[in-house]
């Protein structure tokens, strides 16, 4: 009896406890820590629920012999086997290899080019907001739409590609085919990507330049240092970090590049331009080894993570030099 | 000295002249593939793969034509037989010895982009203003780490989550639905929005909001009646930004849909003519699948180089 008293008690404490909020403070709406959590929690739901979970489940299906075109067969825990198997499988380290490649020549073409065009159009020539917007407009459009259409761009019999280089150098247009050619698909890839994606690093090297300060140079000049010195001493070092951080974010797209090179060329010829993503595909959607295919994905996000974290802590060491 | 004349805060005449005309001839190579593809879409079949390839040629619409409809071959006795064709279109079909057998699947394509584009874009800046407004103003435990969470799930690789997403998705039913790529193109753009809108929404005057407040607002009035207004222009540029991509997806949207809820990119490069790729139908597809693109791209100028780097480099 006094154990229920004591429990009813408890309650009416509680309801106590519960009412105090003046009526007239509710009325004035919700608490801000209150409104804080309403505005953040469905953002984090939904990430949590379309992005950590599935990723939570490809780390399990990692360890499994699971078949996702046989959702009867019975799934077995087998350990670190897929990982032997992705990092023990030569197609594996081709298709890296391919990667680093690929990445290697488009951000170093893509830097240089980027850079120069900045600088070119820092000089703030008569229009030059409108050929800048003109060079912005490759990197808006859908990669998989101008893929298809380079491919047609590209044909050695009809296309404007062999044409052109046939018109400037007297090659015949049917004596090489960009992506038919085991020597010349990566570099029609290179040349795709290139123009797609020179003007981003252009867009931030511009930032980079506009963030100079001009005083900087006119101390310079007082100091009569020549421009080749100006350039290497001011402009460089300045713009540095924000080349960087484009390089950054470009190479992080470009590791997971997909949709460009599986309309441009689809890994061909033979696998001269099977990018990791593109193997990756295959294994997991048509070969259906979700196992094994989730432990390279899991591979390939390790290494990009791993990788920006170190050039992160690079990028920092430039900034705060 | 002349040098000063010559210095980068004040370039010399000549020196703008020729970085002009240099940037001017990267702008034209890069212009042309896209005239072509918009040139191409003008051209007849035949004409599109003449060599050399046709600088000028007479434009016709036959590749829109195409791109709209589905068309069987007839005999010249069946031709003969029919009534007199009712439309441009029609005759234009006709002239190539075909019928129209009905309309083609680009209209549905398309207009899954617009309702998967616009359904998500929508979603992904209401859920980025609260977020982005809750992280600006008020005291979030774990504030820069979960700032951080949120652009972290950006750098995924789409196949490596692909996988799961695809039994996911089968399991509940949303495969192949526009929900299930709303609910996607959102997951992957709210990172976006919440960033760009926090640059946004941390340039608004705090003075603006604790004026309201004096004045007996609610939190939730000043945030409606004070920062929405003020913030206008930052999301409709965010907006933008996720249509955008959106707009332009590809690896999930061949990977997680086969028919009712497939986009246009997947499906424009498959658009088949008599005997390989019709080059003119595809072009038309691709032209007015990347006008609305453009188009916001001349738009967006201002605000471009915030969204593209999720408001890291500051302009």
């Amino acid at each position: 009896m006094a154990e229920t008293t004591s429990a009813l008690d408890r309650i009416a404490a509680r309801a106590a406890r519960a009412t105090p909020v003046p009526v007239a403070r509710r009325l004035r709406g919700l608490s801000d820590r209150g409104i804080a959590w309403l505005f953040i929690t469905p953002t984090i739901l939904l990430l949590l629920a379309i992005n950590i979970f599935p990723l939570i489940w490809t780390i399990w299906l990692s360890f499994t012999n699971y078949r996702a075109n046989r959702p009867t067969l019975e799934t077995e825990f087998i350990g670190l086997q897929n990982y032997q198997r992705v990092l023990s499988n030569p197609d594996v380290w081709h298709t890296l290899q391919v990667t680093a490649r690929f990445l290697c020549w488009t951000m170093a073409i893509q830097t240089v080019l980027g850079f120069a065009l900045a600088w070119l159009i820092n000089r703030q020539f008569r229009g030059h907001g409108f050929w800048t917007t003109v060079i912005l407009l490759p990197m808006m459009l859908s990669p998989a739409v101008v893929g298809n259409f380079w491919t047609f761009l590209y044909q050695p019999q009809i296309g404007l590609f062999n044409y052109v280089v046939s018109f400037f150098t007297g090659i015949p247009p049917s004596s090489f085919q960009m992506i038919g050619d085991v020597n010349l698909a990566p570099w029609a890839i290179v040349i795709v990507d290139t123009w797609m994606w020179t003007p981003y690093i252009m867009l931030i090297c511009l930032a980079g330049l506009r963030s100079i300060p001009d005083y900087l140079y006119e101390a310079a000049e007082v100091d009569r240092a020549s421009p080749w010195r100006q350039f290497w001493s001011i402009t460089v070092p300045m713009v540095l970090p924000f080349l960087m951080l484009a390089v950054l974010f470009r190479a992080i797209e470009n590791f997971k590049m997909f949709d460009l090179v599986v309309e441009l060329t689809s890994g061909g010829p033979g696998s001269v331009t099977e990018l990791a993503s593109i193997n990756l595909k295959r294994e997991a959607f048509e070969k259906w080894r979700t196992g094994y295919s989730s432990a390279f994905a899991i591979i390939l996000f390790v290494t990009v993570f791993g990788a920006a974290n170190i050039y992160v802590k690079a990028l920092n060491a430039v900034k705060n030099r | 000295m002349s040098s000063a004349a010559h210095s980068v805060v004040e370039p010399s005449r000549w020196v703008r002249i020729l970085a002009g005309t240099v940037v001017v001839i990267y702008a034209i190579i890069t212009i042309v593939p896209m005239l072509w593809i918009f040139m191409t879409g003008f051209k007849t079949p035949p004409d599109s793969i003449s060599y050399p390839p046709k600088l000028l040629f007479e434009p016709s619409l036959e590749g829109y034509v195409n791109l709209f409809t589905t068309r069987t071959r007839q005999t010249p006795e069946y031709m003969q037989q029919l009534p007199p064709p009712q439309t441009w279109w029609d005759e234009l079909v006709r002239s190539r010895q075909m019928v129209i057998a009905g309309p083609s699947k680009f209209g549905e394509r398309f207009m899954n982009s617009v309702i998967i584009g616009f359904g998500s874009t929508f979603l992904s800046v209401f859920l980025g203003t609260l977020a982005a407004y809750a992280f600006s103003r008020f005291r979030v435990p774990l504030k820069d780490d979960l700032m951080f969470f949120i652009l972290s799930t950006r750098m995924m690789p789409p196949i490596a989550v692909a996988i799961p997403i695809f039994l996911m998705y089968r399991a509940v039913g949303l495969s192949d639905t526009h929900l299930g790529m709303i609910l996607l193109y959102t997951a992957v753009n709210v990172s976006l929005a919440v960033w760009l809108l926090k640059g946004f929404i941390d340039e608004i005057p705090r003075e603006y909001e604790e004026a309201a407040l004096i004045d007996g607002y609610t939190r939730l009035q000043a945030f409606v009646k004070v920062v929405l207004p003020q913030a206008a222009t930052g999301i409709a540029a965010t907006a933008i930004f996720c249509l955008i991509f959106a707009w332009n997806e590809y690896a999930f949207a061949l990977l997680l849909t086969s028919g009712t809820a497939q986009t246009a990119p997947p499906f424009i490069p498959t658009i088949i003519g008599e005997g390989g790729l019709d080059w003119p139908a595809v072009a038309a597809g691709a032209t007015l699948f990347l006008i609305p693109i453009v188009v916001f791209t001349i738009l967006l100028r201002k605000h471009l180089l915030r969204g593209i780097t999720f408001g890291a480099v500051r302009k």
